[in-house]
Formats: structure tokens, C-alpha cells, sequence
């Protein structure tokens, strides 16, 4: 395995009974790679990726993520990445520190280390005013800027990230995404997954699931060159629509 | 008319796929019945005592033998000394211990008057209590047996009967409670739950957005609970005439007419736990907080109103099912009609009218 | 007029939700509130659908103000809140024949309206509603809305977590409807979405930024966007941002929408600046200024 994979999969299955969630996919990902994994509400997207998070054991095939074996290693995979979801990031009725607190010492994250960096992040998210603040009472951007932050706390090799901009305004969408930049360009890997297709555009590679398999992957440009069209939107309604 | 039909028949559905909610519905009120009538109950069986004795004459032997010959008891051992009691207790096999004073049987027949000290084990006080009223109903007994054939009149000896459950059979006491928990928890917790499942689902928005009427759309919620609640009032009471011959005294169609009036003011609880909560979990906590425990604890289903601090025996007034209790325990264990519980059925009629009021009033046409 | 917005304001507690809301939506318009969560779309649509008051202003729906003649407007608007509100254990004909029931009219009476609509989802009649798709459900939904043939339809947020496909048929569905008159007013936080709405209020923080046609929109952006890219993104959008003549930088896709504060900017002279900061494969081309960018402009 090249070391500059930092996730490698072959024909990797899931299987559900008779049906067959996930197809033999088969990828890869580099390090500091902004990728982006795209597919319909059902096609199999969640399955892979909490294959590949360690919380799901796959059928069969083969996945390698940060190093670790998904069938053998699993929990060692779970140190090594981090995790944000739109749905659940963080507790709104822990403080911004208490939080930061609490997901550091999940991370076995010393308290001096835990200390020295929520300095850096309140103050890189200018959150000082807000710091003894209840999460809940923060608007939605900062919330999820500050949950992106949290996930990487413990300096992981990679962060997946679940449809991590849907409903946010603009320009905190934009922040966002300079944030994701930053990490990348620090070696941090990012694994979005998402349904929504201007997400997609941002990715530096993106794979396209329809019915558990892998249709299409490439950087968004050519993507839109192969299927003649000016929007990732549209790319993924020609291959949804055969 | 036809949009109240609709809406009834969506509500049928709802519960009938429910199949879990709907095994509750049905399987708890058999459960309680039978856990009840079954396994938790007052009477007692087999107790185990000791005996000091420092008499040891005829007549104690003979109560020794009435004692033990009873069902009720069963004797663990005899002990010889006052200090052996305490460590007999503190083994907690025995419940009590009956203690003969010296020259028993003589003083007896002398002075016409012996002692007996019975100890019991208070940690649980209702067994106890049960323990010693059965000692002396022996000990009375045998006293009797003794004067027979001595013609000394004018003596009084108090004498206790039990009515109306001369047995003393627990199940008939939980009946009426039961029966009480069940209707409240079906109505009140039930149909709150279901208007708040609609108003968590959303759904509840585009109903108000509609040309259905707010009562229209309460009722039609409420209509299909009164159904679930009479069928499950109706096995209670057959379960407990069947397999516990349970003798119902009183007019069934009384009992029924009484158990619909209760069915009414619970769901209208339940209709006003509906207006202040927003989700399931919050209807669900304020029915079993708000109406289970009262009703559990302070109704008298359970522990005599009579014997609570002043403060909760006004308080217990407030509750339902307090009043409810009184009614059902009078029908079906006394057998009374009407002009014996009118004033109850108008204190829970006052109550009902009160909460339908109050829920009505209550019940948003908007979202706040 | 179909719908008058005049001066509407919602507080909840400390939240201002909305802040002097007005605006007219036309008889057989497709009307687009454009903004992100949190914008106070949900709470003027209640407000228009008679479920809350507002604390100020006034509203008419099909001339019936909202307040006191709500009782008539519950009568002829179609209302799809922002989570298909549908009973997931009731199936797909159950529930359509619910809504019809409780509407007064039978699923036969209109069956045209929503032909087209529910021919797509008629294989499906009798799973349960909770089993459908996101797309399926936002399909049955919208048949539910429209089963008694309501004069105005308020959509909130229809196609928030349905996939591509579903979106743009759903669209496509829109537009037949307003052929057939019905009056539109539709939500979302899809700026993409906004290109296909008649006309559209872009909508921040309860606030309206601009209420016009999406062209109109465009055309009022007041500066020329430029395409940047380059070898490393991050890169890229920390030079911009340190680059004294930036106006914006936002990254867009695979591109930095960038504006400069010049009015005879010159892409050679950013050229020059990008490659002093060690950037390679620089791509700097004009390109179309989108709703998105006009939202930002207004927003900042």
C-alpha cells in the first residue's frame, strides 16, 4: 500500500440479507485529499461510509482507513479519524468550552493539551465573547464551524464529514469551506459525504454512487467535461437517469 | 359529518398498526390483574413464629396447638429466654414471637386474666399489623371455647367481624384499583400522546389548516380511545368475576355508566396534557408524573387516605380517581345503588365538566 | 393581489424572526423566499397559513386577512410544511383519501389537478408512507395539498433533503400547476432554485435583502466576477484575501468568485501578485454572476 493512500478499498460489500446495499466498491483516497462521495437518499453511501468509520463490518472485500484494517482494527480507526454530521454535533446545552472539554477527553487529549487548544481554537473562530456561552443560544453557522473545529481537535488523519453545509447561509457556507481548505492543506484528509451537488463542486475528487455501486469518480472538472454539462447537478442527473 | 367518519377511520388505522402500543393497550391490563390477584397480595400464609413459653401448661399448649394447626402460622422453634428474641429477629426468618407469661394457665383460672405479649417484626408494618389482629382472632377464639361451659354472664368481649370481603382477599381490593389505572393510563396518557404525535409529526399543522373544526378534530381523536377503554374496563371486570369469582354486588349497567364518566374526565386530562406539551416524551412524562403516581399513591388505591398526614388527605380530594375508587369499591364490593354515591359521582361530574372546560378553552386554533 | 404582506414583525422572546416584512404575490405567480435556516421563512408561512400572529403588520391571503377571516383562508390555500407531513403508517392512498375527506371532496372530484403527480406514485398506492422515498414522499405530499384544489399553495421548503432528480421534477411539477392558475408561494435554501421562481425575496436574519425578478437581481450586482483558480486552494484564497484591491473572495465550486475594488482592474496585475505568492496553473476568467453572489453582496 502506497503511504499517500490514507483510505484504500477493494470490492468492498455490504450486504443486508438478499440485498445488496453496497457493490464492490472499490477507491482510493489521498492524503490531504478534499473528496467528496456523492449518491441519493438509499444508494448506499451511509453503509459504506459507516464501513469505513468502524461502526460496521463489512461482507466482504477490503478496506484499509488510516492505516488500519476495517475487519481487524477497527477500533484503532476510530482514534485516528474525526466525525461531524449536520444532525448531531454538538451538546447545546454544554457551554462552547464545556464542550471542547468534553470531546477532548473523549479523545484521551490531555487537559493541558485540551487547554492550550481551545485557546487556539476559540480564538481562530473569534469566539471569545461567546466561550462561556450554552452552544444552543449560538446561531447555526458558528455552531457548525465550531463542531468542524471539534472534530479535529485531536489532530486526526482523517475527518468525515455528513452533508456538513446543508440549509447554512452563503457566506458562512464559504468560511466553511475555507476552513475544510485550511485543514487539507495541513495534511488532513476530508471525506464528505452528501446529496447535495454544489457540495460536490468543491470536493477536489468525487465518486458518484447510484443503487450500492461506484458510477463515476473524478475531479468534478472532468466530470462535467465527460457528461458536456456545467454543474456537478446536472452530471449527477445524467448518470441517475442512465 | 363525512370529514369526522374520515378522520375517525384514520385514527383506527393508527392504532391497530401500532401493533406494539396495541399489545400494551391489551396485555397490561390481563398483566396487572393477574400480578395483583396473584402475587402481590396482603394475606398471609405460613408465617413463621417462635414461642416462650414460661408456663407450659395445658392451656398454653393448647393455644400453641390452635396456633400452629392454623394455616396462617407455622412454628420455627421454641425459645427459652427474653434475650434470644432480638437474635431470632435479626435472622428475619421469623416474624414474631408469642411470649407466655409464668403461671399462664393459672392466673387464668385464678384472676381470670393472662398475659400474652406478642412481638412482631414491624419492618414491614402491614404484615405485622395482619400478624397480630390473627393471633388475637385465635386467642379470642379460644377464649370463647373456654367460657362455653362457664356461666358467667355479662361479659363483654369485643368482637370483630370483616364485611363485605370477609375473606380478606386482596384481589378484590386491587380490582377497583386497577381498573382505575388502566382507564386513566388509556385515556389520559394515550390520546395525549396521540395529539401530540401529530403536532411532532407535523401534521398537526396542516389539520388546523383545514376546514375541520378544532372540536371536530378533538373528538375525532378522543372517540376511539372511549372504545379501547370500555373494552379494556370490561375484561378487567370479567377477569376478576371469572377467574377470581369476584362477586359483583351492585347493578352492572350502573358500574358501566360510572366507568364511562371517569373514561370522560381522564381523557379530557389527557386532552389537557395534550395543549401543554409538545412532544411524546413530555405527554408521556406528565402522564405518569402528573396522573399515574397521584393515582397510584394518593387515590387510597393502595394506602388508606385515612391514615395520611392531613396535607395529602386534602389533596387527595382533587384526584379523579380518588372519587372513582369510592364508586366502583361501592358497587361492586358493597353492592350500593345510586342514592349511596351520588355524592361522589357529582364531585367527579363537577370535575369532568371542569377539565373538558378547561381543555377546551385550552385547545390553540393556532401554533402558540 | 393573492397574497399582501404589509409591515409583518415576529419576535420569539429575544429572536426576531421577522423584521418589517412586505411584499405582493400576484394571482398565478411562482414566488421564491430565498434564504438559508434560521431566515424566518417557516414563521412568515405560518404567519400566512393562519397558525401564528404576527406582532405587527398585516396579511391577506385570497383577500381574507389572517387574523380575522382565517376561517375562510383555511378553506382555500394548499399548505405543505417543511417536513412532509404525512402519516407514515397510513399508506399512500389512505393518506390522500384523508385529506380529500377532511377537505370536504373526494380523491375522484379533482383527480385532474393531480394526475400527473400522482400517476408517478400510483405503483406505490398501498405501501406505507413511511416506506417511500425522500422523492416519493415529497411527491404525496404535494398531491395531499392539492387534493381540493386550493387557489394558493404554500410550499416550505419542498425539496430540502430530496435528491437531485426528485428536485427537478418536483420543479418541472410546479411550474404545469401554475399554468393551471394557482398561485405559488414557494420556500428554499437552494439559491439554485431561485432562477426558476417568477419572482423571489431573498431573505436573511427575518430581513428581505431584495425582492425582484432573478434576472433583475443579476442585473443590480454591481461589480464584474472573475474565476480564479490555481494549484492550491488554500493557498489561493489567502493571497486573494491579502491582496490590497480585493473587494470579495469567495470560494465557488471548484473556482474563487473574486471581485476587485478598481474599476479598471486588470487580471494581468492579480496575475503577477498570485505568482509572487508562489501559485501555479493560475486560471483567471470573467464569469456570470450568480443569485448566490448577489445574496452575499447584500448579506455582508
Amino acid at each position: 500500500m502506497s503511504n499517500d493512500h490514507v483510505i484504500k478499498v477493494e470490492g468492498l460489500t455490504k450486504m443486508f440479507g438478499d440485498f445488496t446495499a453496497v457493490n464492490a466498491i472499490t477507491f482510493e483516497v489521498e492524503k490531504g485529499e478534499i473528496f467528496g462521495f456523492l449518491g441519493a437518499n438509499g444508494a448506499g453511501k451511509t453503509t459504506a461510509m459507516k464501513m469505513l468509520i468502524g461502526i460496521s463490518t463489512p461482507t466482504s472485500g477490503k478496506a484499509n482507513v488510516a492505516g488500519f484494517d476495517v475487519f481487524t482494527n477497527a477500533e484503532d480507526i476510530k482514534k485516528n479519524i474525526g466525525y461531524m454530521s449536520q444532525k448531531f454535533a454538538l451538546y447545546d446545552d454544554l457551554t462552547v468550552k464545556e464542550n471542547i472539554t468534553f470531546f477532548g477527553g473523549i479523545y484521551g487529549l490531555s487537559r493541558k493539551e485540551i487547554k492550550e487548544k481551545s485557546a487556539v481554537l476559540i480564538e481562530e473562530l473569534e469566539l471569545e465573547k461567546a466561550a462561556n456561552k450554552l452552544v444552543g443560544s449560538l446561531p447555526l453557522g458558528w455552531k457548525q464551524k465550531l463542531s468542524f473545529s471539534v472534530s479535529l481537535l485531536h489532530d486526526p488523519k482523517i475527518v468525515f464529514l455528513d452533508e456538513p453545509t446543508g440549509g447554512v447561509d452563503p457566506i458562512t457556507r464559504r468560511q466553511f469551506w475555507e476552513m475544510i481548505y485550511k485543514a487539507a492543506n495541513q495534511g488532513t484528509t476530508v471525506f464528505v459525504t452528501t446529496h447535495y451537488m454544489d457540495e460536490a463542486e468543491y470536493c477536489d475528487r468525487v465518486s458518484i454512487m447510484v443503487n450500492g455501486t461506484i458510477e463515476a469518480l473524478d475531479t468534478p472538472k472532468k466530470l462535467k467535461e465527460r457528461f458536456k454539462t456545467d454543474t456537478m447537478n446536472d452530471v449527477f442527473l445524467k448518470l441517475a437517469r442512465g | 359529518m363525512k370529514r369526522f367518519i374520515g378522520f375517525i377511520k384514520k385514527e383506527y388505522y393508527h392504532i391497530f398498526r401500532d401493533k406494539r402500543s396495541l399489545f400494551i393497550l391489551f396485555g397490561m391490563p390481563i398483566a396487572q390483574i393477574m400480578l395483583f390477584g396473584f402475587a402481590i397480595t396482603n394475606e398471609i400464609n405460613n408465617v413463621d413464629i417462635a414461642i416462650l413459653d414460661h408456663s407450659k401448661d395445658v392451656d398454653t399448649k393448647e393455644i400453641i396447638h390452635k396456633i400452629s394447626a392454623s394455616k396462617y402460622f407455622s412454628i420455627d422453634q421454641l425459645i427459652e429466654k427474653e434475650s434470644d428474641i432480638e437474635t431470632i429477629f435479626k435472622k428475619g426468618k421469623v416474624k414474631a414471637v408469642l411470649n407466655f407469661e409464668k403461671d399462664f394457665g393459672k392466673n387464668l383460672i385464678k384472676d381470670g386474666e393472662a398475659t400474652i405479649q406478642i412481638i412482631t417484626d414491624a419492618t414491614d408494618p402491614n404484615t405485622a399489623n395482619t400478624i397480630s389482629n390473627y393471633v388475637n382472632a385465635i386467642l379470642a377464639q379460644y377464649q370463647k371455647e373456654l367460657n362455653k361451659d362457664v356461666t358467667i354472664a355479662y361479659q363483654i368481649t369485643p368482637r370483630t367481624r370483616m364485611v363485605y370481603n370477609p375473606e380478606l382477599k386482596s384481589v378484590y381490593m386491587f380490582v377497583p384499583g386497577v381498573m382505575t389505572i388502566i382507564l386513566m393510563l388509556v385515556s389520559a396518557m394515550m390520546t395525549s400522546i396521540s395529539i401530540t404525535r401529530e403536532k411532532e409529526l407535523g401534521t398537526m399543522e396542516i389539520l388546523l389548516v383545514s376546514p375541520l373544526k378544532p372540536f371536530q378534530v378533538i373528538v375525532g381523536k378522543v372517540f376511539p380511545y372511549i372504545f379501547l377503554s370500555i373494552i379494556n374496563a370490561v375484561v378487567i371486570v370479567l377477569l376478576s368475576i371469572f377467574i377470581f369469582k369476584m362477586p359483583v354486588q351492585g347493578s352492572l349497567f350502573l358500574l358501566a355508566l360510572e366507568s364511562i364518566l371517569f373514561i370522560i374526565s381522564a381523557l379530557a386530562l389527557g386532552i389537557l396534557i395534550s395543549t401543554i406539551s409538545a412532544t411524546q416524551q413530555t405527554a408521556m412524562m406528565i402522564s405518569l408524573m402528573g396522573l399515574m403516581l397521584p393515582v397510584i399513591l394518593l387515590s387510597g388505591f393502595i394506602f388508606p387516605i385515612s391514615s395520611m398526614p392531613l396535607p395529602l388527605q386534602l389533596i387527595s380530594n382533587i384526584i379523579p380517581a380518588k372519587w372513582f375508587i369510592i364508586i366502583i369499591k361501592g358497587i361492586m364490593l358493597k353492592g350500593v345503588g345510586f342514592q349511596f354515591i351520588w355524592k361522589e359521582t357529582l364531585i367527579l361530574v363537577g370535575m369532568t365538566v371542569f377539565f373538558i372546560g378547561l381543555s377546551v378553552k385550552k385547545y390553540k386554533i393556532r401554533l402558540e | 393581489m393573492s397574497i399582501t404582506v404589509s409591515n409583518i414583525s415576529k419576535s420569539y422572546k429575544t429572536v426576531k424572526a421577522l423584521q418589517h416584512i412586505s411584499f405582493n404575490v400576484k394571482e398565478g405567480e411562482l414566488f421564491g423566499l430565498i434564504g438559508p435556516d434560521g431566515a424566518g421563512k417557516t414563521t412568515l408561512f405560518r404567519i400566512l397559513t393562519t397558525l401564528l400572529i404576527a406582532d405587527e403588520g398585516t396579511a391577506t391571503v385570497t383577500g381574507f386577512e389572517v387574523v380575522s377571516e382565517y376561517k375562510q383562508i383555511r378553506n382555500s390555500v394548499g399548505y405543505m410544511p417543511g417536513k412532509f407531513s404525512l402519516y407514515q403508517d397510513l399508506t399512500v392512498e389512505e393518506n390522500l383519501e384523508f385529506f380529500a375527506t377532511i377537505f370536504g371532496t373526494t380523491i375522484e372530484e379533482n383527480y385532474d389537478l393531480i394526475k400527473d403527480i400522482y400517476v408517478q406514485i400510483a405503483p406505490f398506492k398501498d405501501r406505507r408512507a413511511g416506506k417511500l422515498s425522500g422523492g416519493m414522499k415529497q411527491k404525496l405530499a404535494l398531491c395531499c395539498a392539492l387534493i381540493h384544489k386550493p387557489k394558493v399553495l404554500f410550499l416550505d421548503e419542498p425539496t430540502t433533503g430530496v435528491d437531485p432528480v426528485s428536485r427537478k421534477e418536483f420543479w418541472e411539477m410546479l411550474k404545469r400547476l401554475q399554468q393551471k392558475g394557482i398561485t405559488i408561494l414557494v420556500s428554499t435554501p437552494y439559491m439554485d432554485e431561485a432562477a426558476l421562481c417568477d419572482r423571489i425575496a431573498l431573505i436573511q436574519d427575518g430581513k428581505i435583502l431584495e425582492i425582484d425578478t432573478p434576472n433583475a437581481i443579476i442585473k443590480h450586482y454591481p461589480k464584474q466576477i472573475y474565476n480564479v483558480r490555481a494549484n492550491n486552494m488554500y493557498q489561493l484564497i489567502t493571497s486573494l484575501n491579502a491582496y490590497e484591491h480585493s473587494h470579495s473572495v469567495y470560494p465557488f465550486g471548484e473556482y474563487v468568485h473574486y471581485t476587485d475594488k478598481r474599476t479598471d482592474f486588470s487580471p494581468e496585475d492579480l496575475l503577477r501578485y498570485l505568482e509572487s505568492r508562489k501559485l501555479s496553473e493560475i486560471e483567471i476568467e470573467k464569469t456570470q454572476t450568480t443569485i448566490e453572489d448577489t445574496f452575499m453582496e447584500l448579506a455582508k
